[in-house]
């Protein structure tokens, strides 16, 4: 298999909407798999009590592992969003291309809002604490 | 669920091997997230400034360590049906693949395990 010729393919093929958002699904599926260790760490510490869980929460509180947080945010919405769009195409529901660059503006703008959302409440709930 | 028939079956027809049941299960789990993980979110709004004290009192309620024991699971079968995917298409010398499959199934295995024996310990802990 190794070493056949491939026609090109990445340097040719401009680059689509719907081709970029399929990849974007796939990257931040990858991305909350590795965002599922940030959870653990923090579920572990939870169970392992009160200097533990305050360690936990003090070091997710640093501005990396906040910024990272926001990140991952979006990463979440992006691909329930999108997850939502994968299982309408499921039911056949959505393949005209007209349909799916619309779907697809509508993702990227959801998951763009709910990100903001989250993070206004969850500013606001730091502010008030 | 085989969605075959047993003459079929018997026959040798069908997929020689498991056929939609990776794609089914994973969007079975997808279908599980949707509220799951809204619902997760929404909880851990409300509950990211608790001390240890006041989270072990929400995560003890039964439905709370039922519906998070539940998160985990679905959660990390999806990422491991997902992530099986993403190394099928890309890596094709075959001992490397397998090797990397068998390490994302093992260690989603102990995460889900991880993150499920955390949130017991939390709800049965005697306080």
């Amino acid at each position: 298999m190794a070493g056949n010729p491939l026609s090109p393919h990445l340097q040719i093929y401009r680059p689509q909407l719907t081709s970029t958002m399929s990849i974007l699904h796939r990257a931040t599926g990858i991305a909350l798999a590795l965002g599922t260790l940030v959870l653990l760490y923090w579920l572990v510490a939870a169970a392992q009590g009160m200097e533990a869980y305050a360690a936990a929460q003090h070091c997710i509180s640093s501005l990396p592992v906040q910024l990272l947080l926001v990140g991952w945010t979006f990463a979440f919405y992006y691909h329930l969003c999108n997850g939502v769009r994968h299982l309408l195409w499921d039911t056949g529901w959505g393949f005209e291309l007209g349909t799916a660059y619309k779907t697809g503006y509508i993702v990227i703008a959801a998951a763009l809002a709910m990100t903001v959302l989250t993070w206004a409440c969850v500013l606001s709930k730091g502010a008030a604490a | 669920m085989k969605l075959q028939s047993d003459l079929s079956r018997v026959l040798g027809l069908g997929s020689a091997r498991s056929g939609t049941h990776h794609w089914m299960h994973q969007r079975l789990s997808a279908i599980a997230l949707i509220p799951l993980s809204l619902w997760f979110v929404t909880a851990l709004l409300t509950h990211m400034r608790d001390d240890a004290v006041d989270l072990s009192n929400w995560i003890r309620s039964p439905f709370v360590t039922v519906l998070l024991v539940s998160l985990i699971g679905a959660m990390f079968y999806h990422a491991k049906l997902g992530l099986q995917v993403v190394i099928e298409d890309y890596v094709h010398a075959e001992i490397t693949k397998i090797g990397l499959l068998i390490t994302i199934k093992l260690g989603c295995v102990l995460g889900a395990l991880l993150g499920i024996v955390a949130v017991l310990k939390i709800s049965f802990a005697m306080t």
